[in-house]
């Protein structure tokens, strides 16, 4: 018995979403619930300390880095409409704004690691503080580091004149990763910067 | 690429070298080869696990038995339960998605081919290096071999004060490694089902299989995460000198458990989804009646898969969570108890008025409903958290859950093999046989798991090496190892029958059950393309509809 | 000391509802015969109204099986393909009616289990402790259990002793769980459920026994190599007993004018670092209080009886006692074993 199909009396038009937007909007899932837990942890240690540097003492708001990871959003999107345009050049151009905002903010993150571990003597095994903070930023910065690989990928393939408008789809899935990793660090710094404070 | 071999046994006259077969396997991505790789590789585990079990079982056979040392025992009980839930029975469950989604729904492989082969061998790799601490673990003071923490590793006996050497490593490693297998199985199942359905094939007309195993990667995307995330806390405190369950330095253990049993409860629920998605399609099929109630079954399983995530802390009653959050969680599982009930009396309700014929597969089902109906009563016990105050960390845990495992989901991926095996191979088994591993294993079940309940309630903990004389658990301990016997005979007639089967059964056509989903429409094995042109589908039941011309589905399920 | 009213009610329905129809299922033999850590023979609250509740959820779910499991034979039965009978019975697609009966009844039943579940976390969890009332600290070890008694001025180990209390007087006695290392569980079926033992997370249970005896349990939270040898035993004694008890566990030995040959050899090979005699230079806190050891009837946590040999044997290697047991051997030679052994033996 072979499947013949069986004539309809009308058409069927059933909106179906691509695969590769459900592919990462099920990723994103998966990595919401990891930074969940770790968010979670570092708003049940919140005060339990035992000894060493607390957040009070030692924290300062990267509001200029993180200004520029949220703009590396608006970049990307702007990336994003001026492929669909066609228009191969201001892409590059935008994404290059992308890739290095989101290197400045790694930097930043860096220098911000860099003050806290030999100036202010706070490390991951210092105490709770210290093993939340850096676990759940560093999770960030990790994810941060992964994107701006796949971003300079593609920048690559874009200066080399490869990325053209019909590959806006996949262009469209990276930038909803960039946009998911920003939305973490709106999280992130809230929970660290202004709650945990 | 296979795209030269169409079926399973060589073409005709012509021999393939060995090497080109194995390539071929290895570089599959193929969703019915990679399915067969997945439960193969369930199967070679499933003995692993069981002789696990058994040697566990020959130390309890008696009170002061010295059959194995204490280290010993304690990392049998660890590699049996973290090796039969992640290497068994989730493979295993995997391999029959893999294998039958596709041919469910109507397309020609899963989304993401590589992504599926990836996951496989991500998974594999897993089991090797869990495997692997046999050999490499050992460490200071000669200490660690496999994992001796248990299955859930709780907090702070997995620091490195309380573990000593790799052991541990092994067991967070080989975790987290296939952790990732399982988020990328489950995103391809996802993608598969939500965009690849064919025409016609609404979410309300796709067989309740696919349904089930939708809400069961749904929750494999929200709950294996927090298992990644904790695992990766873990190795923070053993090796970066973190403190997240250091309690010296004033941390929590009770956090581990809560992070663990976020992911821990619906794992339950991921292995036991895809039982019910075998149920719901054999069942009918023997009864020869469709599903009764199809929308309220749909309701009922994103019911479960919601409420599933908020049970968790009914494994931590005893641990001092405070009256308030018991009683939430007392509420949240007794409240799941409704949608898994209504399952079981649609079940009822579809043999009900049918022509039920008990051929391997109905059988096994049946044994299931028996048995899951026990389970759950005794899962409502464990509910109630005062009960649960003497009943938990009991042999009456181990006994209710193997209960579900054992006798729920593993029942149902025994029907699930011989259902589908004809359709894998192309041939079928012998019902004679599968008939002796039936009876065989249902009785070494029931010796083991019935029996098994009482020592807990007599007082008996678990992950007890031994235990003393004239507490009344003897008699009781010395039957649940007899049945140990007569299940492993049960398997071995399984094999038996596998082995022989697909190399001198009889010849099976593409629908040798008079099924009705479309899996059955193409040829056993089916071809590597699947259909030859994509089916339009109209019910719910593509295959009555063609059987029954004057009849069919469609006329009728508007009303449902 | 609140009781509750609605415990009797339970146990009374309960029982005659969980006889009547789990007639096949239940033993027809007294149930505290069965086992010395049956939990269906309570001996004190809060096991009494555990076991209430725990009545009347049997009965309830064994109402359920009866119910269901006939059905599903009677299905399995009668709804057999006759051989040869090759035509399709009527397609049944569902009905909305049956689905709501069996939501509804089911739901029903989960309020009803959910109301009487939660009457007994409150009756167990949210109570005080009256002023007559004992206060122990029990203190979860690899793999022995420290109790002290802080009103008493008490230390020792493994061996819990506690007054009975009577119904005109109660005299429960509270427990707060501590741990040294990682996690225990305190579990004396007959006297209360199990509550865990956490570092960093005090925990507290009360037990309030209605009989003398002895009562077991042991370890139910794996905390590593001899969990299963970590063995509680609970002497529920009557007031004057207990007084007695207390009395003596307060004697500190009086320090002979020239130590023992055996406690020499005690104080100066390391078994100081790790335990106690009052009066004496040895004050660790790692193992047990030897103050009063020849008071206890077992050794090791209830695993062997406290005699010359077993105490000796212990001594020598306890791994061959409790293989994985903390206390390492000291490679003491015959003579210093004998000396030793003697010396402990003084401690009354």
């Amino acid at each position: 018995m072979n499947a013949t199909s069986i004539m309809l009396r009308q058409p069927v038009a059933e909106q179906v979403p691509s695969r590769g937007r459900v592919a990462m909007v099920s990723l994103i899932g998966a990595e919401s619930a990891i930074f969940t837990i770790f968010v979670v942890a570092y708003i049940f240690y919140i005060g339990k300390s035992l000894s060493g540097p607390a957040p009070q003492d030692v924290l300062k708001a990267p509001v200029l880095y993180s200004i520029c990871l949220l703009s590396s959003s608006v970049t990307i999107h702007f990336a994003g409409k001026a492929l669909r345009q066609g228009k191969a050049a201001v892409f590059s151009r935008w994404w290059f704004a992308t890739i290095t905002l989101g290197a400045i903010f790694l930097f930043g993150t860096a220098r911000e690691w860099q003050r806290l571990i030999y100036h202010e003597g706070l490390t991951i095994s210092t105490n709770l503080f210290g093993t939340t903070y850096f676990s759940l930023v560093g999770l960030h910065a990790f994810h941060v580091i992964v994107g701006l690989l796949c971003l300079t990928l593609v920048l690559i393939f874009a200066v080399l004149g490869h990325v053209e408008p019909k590959h806006e789809y996949q262009v469209e899935l990276l930038s909803l990763y960039w946009h998911f990793v920003d939305t973490v660090w709106v999280v992130v710094f809230t929970v660290v910067y202004i709650v945990g404070r | 690429m296979s795209t030269n071999s169409t079926t399973w046994s060589a073409a005709a006259g012509e021999p393939r070298a060995l090497v080109d077969l194995i390539h071929e396997w290895v570089t599959t991505v193929d969703h019915k080869r990679l399915g067969l790789l997945y439960i193969a590789y369930a199967l070679v585990f499933l003995i692993v696990g069981g002789i696990e079990a058994t040697v566990l079982r020959l130390q309890l056979i008696r009170p002061h038995n010295n059959l194995v040392s204490p280290q010993v025992f304690n990392r049998m009980f660890t590699m049996h339960g973290t090796t039969m839930i992640f290497f068994v029975v989730m493979p295993m469950l995997f391999g029959f998605a893999n294998y039958l989604i596709p041919l469910m729904i109507g397309a020609r492989d899963m989304a993401f081919p590589r992504l599926n082969a990836f996951s496989f061998w991500v998974t594999a790799f897993g089991g090797l290096l869990l495997y692997f601490s046999l050999v490499g673990a050992n460490g200071l003071y000669g200490a660690g071999n496999a994992p001796d923490v248990g299955w859930f590793a709780y907090a702070p006996l997995t620091s490195q004060t309380f573990s000593l050497g790799h052991s541990t490593d092994f067991w967070i490693l080989a975790l987290l490694v296939s952790g990732f297998g399982s988020i990328g199985t489950a995103i391809n199942i996802l993608a598969t089902i939500l965009c690849m359905r064919c025409p016609g094939m609404s979410l309300g007309k796709m067989p309740l299989f696919a349904w089930l195993y939708l809400v069961t990667a749904a929750l494999v995307v929200l709950a294996i995460s927090p298992l990644t995330a904790a695992q990766i806390m873990l190795l923070v405190d053993r090796y970066l000198g973190g403190h997240f369950f250091d309690t010296q330095a004033g941390g929590s253990a009770v956090i581990w458990m809560h992070f663990f049993w976020i992911f821990g409860h619906p794992e339950v629920y991921v292995l036991v989804l895809p039982a019910f998605a075998f149920a719901s399609e054999i069942i009918p099929v023997f009864s020869r009646k469709p599903i009764f109630g199809y929308s309220v079954m749909v309701a009922a399983t994103v019911a479960i898969g919601f409420i599933s995530m908020s049970v968790w802390a009914h494994h931590m009653f005893t641990v001092g969570m405070g009256a308030g959050a018991n009683t939430f969680f007392v509420l949240s599982t007794m409240a799941i108890a409704v949608p898994t009930g209504i399952k079981i009396f649609n079940w009822l309700a579809t043999m009900w008025g049918g022509k039920i014929e008990f051929k391997t597969p109905m059988l096994f089902c049946v044994g299931f409903l028996f048995q899951f109906l026990i389970a759950g009563l005794t899962g409502i016990m464990l509910s109630c958290a005062p009960f649960d105050w003497q009943l938990g960390n009991s042999y009456f845990v181990v006994a209710h859950f193997h209960y579900v495992i054992v006798g729920g989901i593993l029942f149902t991926t025994f029907a699930a093999m011989y259902y589908w095996f004809p359709k894998m191979t192309g041939r079928m088994y012998s019902e004679r046989l599968g008939q002796l591993h039936f009876w065989l294993f249902l009785i070494g079940f029931h010796l083991t798991f019935d029996f098994m309940h009482i020592p807990g309630l007599l007082g008996m903990p678990r992950r007890i090496y031994t235990y003393e004389p004239g507490r009344g658990w003897d008699s009781w301990n010395l039957i649940v190892t007899v049945g140990v016997f007569f299940q492993a005979a049960a398997i071995l007639v399984l094999f038996v029958n596998l082995l022989w089967s697909y190399s001198r059964g009889a010849h099976a056509g593409g629908d040798p059950w008079d099924a009705w989903t479309l899996e059955w429409s193409v040829p056993s094995p089916p071809p590597t393309y699947n259909f030859a042109s994509i089916p339009t589908i109209r019910s719910r039941r593509p295959l009555w509809d063609l059987k029954h011309l004057d009849d069919p589905d469609w006329m009728y399920e508007g009303t449902r | 000391m609140r009781t509750s009213s609605y415990d009797g009610w339970y146990r009374g329905s309960a029982r005659g509802l969980f006889v009547l129809c789990c007639s096949g299922e239940v033993f027809a033999l007294p149930w505290q015969s069965l086992s010395p850590t049956n939990i269906f023979a309570p001996a004190s609250k809060p096991a009494d109204s555990i076991y209430g509740v725990s009545l009347f959820v049997l009965a309830v779910t064994g109402a359920i099986f009866a119910i269901v499991f006939s059905l599903l034979v009677y299905t399995v039965v009668r709804f057999r393909k006759k051989t040869d009978d090759r035509s399709e019975p009527p397609q049944v697609y569902g009905s909305t009616q049956v689905e709501v009966a069996w939501t509804v009844v089911p739901i029903l039943i989960v309020v009803a289990l959910f109301m009487a579940t939660v009457r007994v976390i409150a009756d167990t969890q949210k109570v005080v402790r009256p002023d007559n009332g004992l206060e122990v600290v029990a203190v979860g070890h690899q793999f022995w259990w420290e109790y002290r008694y802080p009103g008493l001025g008490i230390v020792t180990a493994n061996e819990l002793h506690v007054p009975v209390s009577d119904t005109g007087r109660p005299t429960p006695t509270f427990v707060t769980l501590l741990s040294a290392d990682t996690d225990h569980s305190f579990w004396v079926p007959r006297l209360a459920g199990k509550t865990d033992l956490i570092p960093n997370h005090p925990n507290r249970m009360w037990i309030d026994p209605r009989e003398t005896g002895l009562f077991l349990g042991q370890c139910a939270q794996y905390c590593g190599t001899q969990h299963a040898k970590m063995l509680l035993r609970v002497y529920v004694q009557t007031r004057d007993d207990f007084e007695h008890w207390v009395e003596a566990q307060k004697q500190t030995p009086r320090p002979t004018s020239v130590p023992s040959e055996g406690q020499r050899i005690f104080e100066s090979t390391a078994c100081i670092n790790c335990h106690s005699v009052a009066g004496t230079a040895a004050n660790g806190r790692f193992g047990p209080d030897l103050t009063h050891l020849m008071s206890r009837d077992t050794i090791a946590a209830g695993v062997a009886a406290n005699t010359d040999e077993n105490l000796r044997r212990w001594i020598r290697n306890p791994d061959t006692v409790k293989p994985g047991a903390l206390m390492p051997a000291m490679q003491l030679n015959e003579q210093e074993l004998d000396a030793v052994t003697a010396y402990l033996e003084t401690l009354r």
